[in-house]
């Protein structure tokens, strides 16, 4: 009963769920929205008319020019840098656009260029400087501020009566300032377009990558040839020039150069920019970040003006909320990586049925032997890690290894040993095709093809992305084994979606259905998903009948049937479960049946602990990774079994010392080859009563050998 | 490299000394003794606040708020003893608040990791909005008959010096001890030279960092009271003022590399020199305040760009986010 209920609420409860979102960047978006609609709900229910269609169109007036500076903002921000003359740009081009509108009477669309170009100039300035002269960031843009503020102070003490006097009458001019369509201010709508444009910008375009690879390190952006010097001045550019459009829309909107206009303006833009979660020091940022600071920021202030606070108030809120954000944002950053990874690992409800027996005296069909006691050694001590093998028609001998190398070993006397293609990433199962192309699962990367001439090609890395996943899967992180049909089909299994390949065992830990089958086919190119929620599907292989393959599942301890043609196509059966191990790789014996290694046997302590999920979250939040209860991988053995499921032969090393780790097992002229993945050799023991000529693929294929 | 750092001294020295000539034969009224002591007693808390800055600095850090250390505890004296507080208890009060802004900076930058011309940008603003909303009833706190006695600290002649220039000398020797002969000090070297090295070294830094800022806004607070009893009052809008930039200027000016772990007081000194002799020639030729300001940030510039190639910034120890 309890245990019915343990399995019906981790069935149907999705743990995992929740360190998958907390992983996705946009979550950190998520927290200052969630502010946001707080501080908005708080201030709607304490304040009259907070959300009439006037107030609100007032708050979107000011949003949008004060959102263009923080767009700006972010962008240098993201690129690393830090601009505080915003608002003295601001002022500058705010008496730019007046100057030239009022006292030079020139047309609207040049005084709108000339003003943008004025920014843009300014902003030039704080460019090159930073850019190009590296200078701080921080102290150059304190000092163009000041300049730029007594430039603006000396002007206004000699043009802005001429400006205050006068009056323009321009539509045009109005309309960029108070207009508005269906309602929305043309500020805000103005600034929709551009803000969706920065955001494809930063997240689609080639120089929006530049920006963000140069904040995430100058170093490594300027070796892999960005243009970093020019990219950050080009930041400041569009720093003035955005700046400069919000002048513009200011100055349409009041018309004035007042002494303190744009004094101050840079702190609430930075803090907008910094409650928004936009990193300080660059690297990561979004315009939708940019653009929930700034609501923020703009409701607490007009909050706290409508309250009438006293101007002290306004300024420490500001503050105190820039250094909260602030902190919070340095702490995040620092420590997002511990707690997702405490909150990642999410056990789940898996029960399994007492094992066979394997004990000696026992009987069974698993009763422990000492066959593999005196299996020959290939390659000893200079092969690591070998986790499949597999052997061409001229005998030749390959197997993966550790340092992302395909070995080939030579017939006859398999002594001479070398490199037969660099891949690069850790080689896992392998298959030949008909044109004697080895196909091999890289883990890490995915499928890839190796050429008899050596030559590597990748076959696919990605498949089709799956909606109701958070995590993306459509890339393949840990490719497992495949096999061929006579179609050209290639099924390969991923052992799981969640974990890169160094963490198996902490899948394992889970013992959640992460693994999927994929197909790949060799004639068009298309990779689909076959079958999801697999736990850790393993060895594949083609059944003899041609219209199925048979799959291990390692942590489900069971071989499954899959159909992919014929009558039953789609459906999966079970044709062995309850096995006393873990099973991985499957492939075909002379006589028919198959070979199955078993890479560790099950312990009853894990089995049990399976059981518990909370045990197990326990573990894994409160004890170091190396004192986890892992399954045990020591340990197993090879065993044959039929196309109904039945164990015919088990071969064992109860020494445990020559060969006790296997992975893997290949028939070949009536000898079979054992690899393992902790291994450094490679077995290679003589079979009783197997077809001496009997090769793999030669047979598969239908060729002579 | 100890070479170079003595030719940027020198350069400073011999521009001041050009300029200094070149005011005395153009400038009417420049070289008269009256004008010298006004430099002098101008540029005293200046001098006095870049001996603060030159603290942190050296330290590879920087403090925006010390024009709110300068403003907001002298100006809480002033009030409380308008209020009806005694001097010694007001005193007591503001040091204790100086202590306490000092121990926030340092925390926020040693322990909460903010960069620190952030976190200092963020509290001088608190500290002045906390004055402003708080602690003063009027933008300009006046001197009150409770404080008489005071004013000598910055007013008056001791053995013929006038009294802030004493101030600034006092506070030059007792900064020069820190830096030079105490363990302390030498740990803000190293902390300023490397980071990293003086924390592997097993130097306590963020120990060190938070008494750097403190001791900082302690000098702050003196310069403040200094200039409180030298104007009898204490105008508590300078925080809005761009008097931080004076002396920035002052600390890169005298050769202080904005990258850390290098410079000392007769840097300060001689900073302090230069900008007052620039301030006073250009008051003396009647350039505008927003002129004046303007001619010094282009000055701040050219100094900040000529640090950059003198004391280039060390791309190893430099951080990621130290901007």
């Amino acid at each position: 009963m309890r245990d019915t209920l343990t399995s019906l609420r981790y069935r149907y409860w999705p743990d995992h769920l929740l360190g998958e979102i907390l992983s996705k960047r946009w979550t950190e978006t998520a927290i200052p929205v969630i502010l946001l609609l707080i501080i908005g709900l708080a201030l709607s229910r304490s304040i009259d008319n907070f959300l009439s269609p006037a107030s609100l169109a007032d708050t979107a007036r000011q949003a949008g020019e004060i959102g263009f500076i923080a767009l700006g903002l972010a962008l240098v921000v993201i690129v690393g840098g830090i601009d505080l003359s915003v608002g003295s740009i601001f002022a500058l081009t705010d008496f730019c656009a007046l100057y030239l509108l009022d006292v030079l009477g020139w047309p609207v669309p040049a005084v709108v260029a000339a003003t943008l170009l004025c920014g843009a100039l300014l902003g030039a300035v704080n460019g090159v400087l930073i850019g190009y002269l590296r200078l701080r960031a921080f102290i150059t843009t304190l000092i163009t501020l000041i300049i730029y503020r007594s430039a603006y102070d000396l002007l206004i003490q000699r043009y802005s009566n001429a400006i205050a006097s006068a009056f323009p009458d321009i539509p045009s001019w109005d309309f960029i300032g108070g207009g508005s369509v269906f309602g929305i201010p043309t500020v805000a709508l103005v600034y929709i377009v551009i803000a969706i444009f920065g955001h494809i910008f930063l997240t689609r375009l080639r120089p929006g990558w530049h920006i963000t690879a140069i904040g995430g390190s100058r170093r490594s952006a300027y070796n892999s040839g960005i243009p970093v010097r020019r990219t950050i001045a080009l930041c400041y550019v569009a720093s003035g020039l955005l700046t400069s459009v919000a002048a513009l829309f200011f100055a349409s909107r009041l018309g004035t150069v007042g002494g303190d206009i744009g004094v101050g303006l840079e702190v609430i833009v930075l803090t907008a920019t910094v409650l928004g979660g936009i990193t300080l020091g660059g690297g990561k940022g979004s315009v939708a970040k940019s653009a929930v600071g700034v609501l923020i920021v703009l409701l607490i202030t007009n909050g706290l003006t409508t309250m009438n606070a006293r101007g002290g108030v306004n300024r420490m809120a500001l503050a105190g909320i820039l250094l909260v954000a602030a902190m919070v944002d340095i702490r995040w950053q620092k420590n997002r990586t511990r707690i997702i990874s405490k909150v990642y690992v999410a056990p789940t409800y898996h029960a399994l049925p007492p094992p066979p027996p394997t004990e000696i005296g026992q009987g069974g069909p698993f009763e422990q032997n000492d066959k593999l006691r005196h299996v020959e050694s290939i390659g000893l001590g200079r092969i690591e890690a070998p986790e499949d093998v597999i052997l061409d028609r001229h005998d030749n001998l390959y197997a993966g290894s550790r340092h992302g190398d395909i070995m080939r070993f030579l017939a006859p006397d398999y002594q001479k040993m070398e490199v037969f293609a660099h891949i690069g990433g850790q080689p896992l199962g392998m298959a030949f095709d008909r044109e004697d192309n080895l196909y091999v699962c890289i883990g890490g990367m995915g499928l890839y093809r190796i050429t008899p001439d050596g030559t590597v090609e990748k076959a696919t890395d990605e498949t089709n992305r799956s909606m109701r996943s958070v995590n993306d899967d459509s890339r393949l992180r840990l490719a497992d084994d495949l096999d061929i049909t006579d179609d050209g089909l290639i099924f390969f299994s991923e052992a799981t979606v969640r974990y890169e390949m160094d963490e198996w065992p902490i899948d394992g830990l889970e013992a959640r259905g992460n693994g999927r089958i994929i197909s790949y086919d060799t004639k068009t190119g298309v990779t689909r998903t076959e079958l999801r929620g697999l736990k850790f599907p393993n060895g594949i292989c083609v059944a003899s009948d041609g219209q199925s393959i048979l799959f291990a599942e390692t942590f489900g301890c069971s071989i499954k049937r899959y159909w992919f043609a014929g009558a039953k196509k789609g459906r999966v059966e079970v044709v062995m479960d309850n096995l006393p191990g873990y099973p991985d790789n499957i492939n075909l014996a002379s006589d028919g049946n198959y070979w199955l290694a078993l890479v560790g046997m099950r312990s009853p302590s894990l089995d049990l602990a399976w059981k518990m999920p909370g045990f197990r979250r326990r573990m894994g939040k409160r004890v170091p990774v190396d004192e986890w209860l892992f399954p045990n991988i020591n340990t197993g053995c090879v065993v044959k079994f039929n196309e109904q499921g039945r164990i015919l032969e088990s071969f064992w090393d109860l020494h445990g010392e020559n060969h006790p780790m296997i992975t893997s097992m290949r028939e070949h002229r009536g000898y079979l080859y054992l690899g393992g993945i902790l291994n450094n050799r490679i077995g290679r023991y003589k079979l009783d009563n197997a077809d001496p000529n009997f090769v793999q693929y030669d047979k598969r294929w239908g060729k002579l050998s | 490299m100890k070479r170079i750092r003595f030719n940027q001294q020198e350069i400073v020295f011999a521009v001041f000394a050009l300029l200094f000539l070149l005011f005395s034969i153009f400038l009417r009224g420049f070289l008269s003794s009256d004008n010298m002591l006004t430099l002098l007693q101008n540029v005293s808390v200046l001098g006095i606040l870049g001996l603060a800055m030159a603290i942190v600095v050296i330290g590879r850090g920087i403090d925006i708020s010390l024009i709110a250390a300068l403003a907001v505890p002298p100006g809480l004296v002033l009030q409380m003893v308008q209020n009806g507080h005694s001097l010694p208890a007001s005193l007591l009060t503001a040091v204790l608040l100086t202590v306490a802004f000092g121990l926030v900076n340092g925390w926020l930058i040693a322990y909460a990791e903010v960069p620190s011309l952030f976190a200092t940008l963020a509290t001088g603003l608190l500290l002045a909005g906390l004055g402003q909303a708080a602690l003063f009833q009027l933008d300009v706190v006046q001197w009150s008959p409770g404080m008489d006695g005071f004013e000598r600290l910055g007013q008056g002649t001791i053995l013929g010096i006038p009294t802030s220039i004493v101030m600034f000398a006092i506070a030059c020797i007792v900064v020069a001890f820190l830096l030079r002969q105490t363990r302390w000090g030498a740990y803000i070297y190293a902390i300023g030279d490397n980071p990293y090295a003086a924390r592997v070294t097993g130097i306590p830094s963020r120990p060190i960092i938070v008494l750097q800022y403190v001791v900082a806004a302690l000098i702050g607070c003196f310069a403040g009271l200094v200039m409180a009893a030298s104007v009898n009052s204490m105008p508590t809008r300078i925080f809005n003022s761009t008097l931080i930039y004076d002396v920035i200027l002052v600390v890169v000016l005298g050769g202080i590399g904005l990258s850390g772990g290098r410079g000392g007081v007769l840097n300060i000194v001689i900073g302090t020199l230069l900008i007052g002799t620039m301030l006073n020639g250009m008051t003396i030729m009647d350039i505008s305040y927003a002129g004046q300001n303007l001619i010094k940030g282009v000055v701040l510039l050219l100094a900040v760009i000529t640090d950059s190639f003198l004391n280039p910034r060390n791309e190893e120890t430099a951080q990621q986010g130290d901007i």
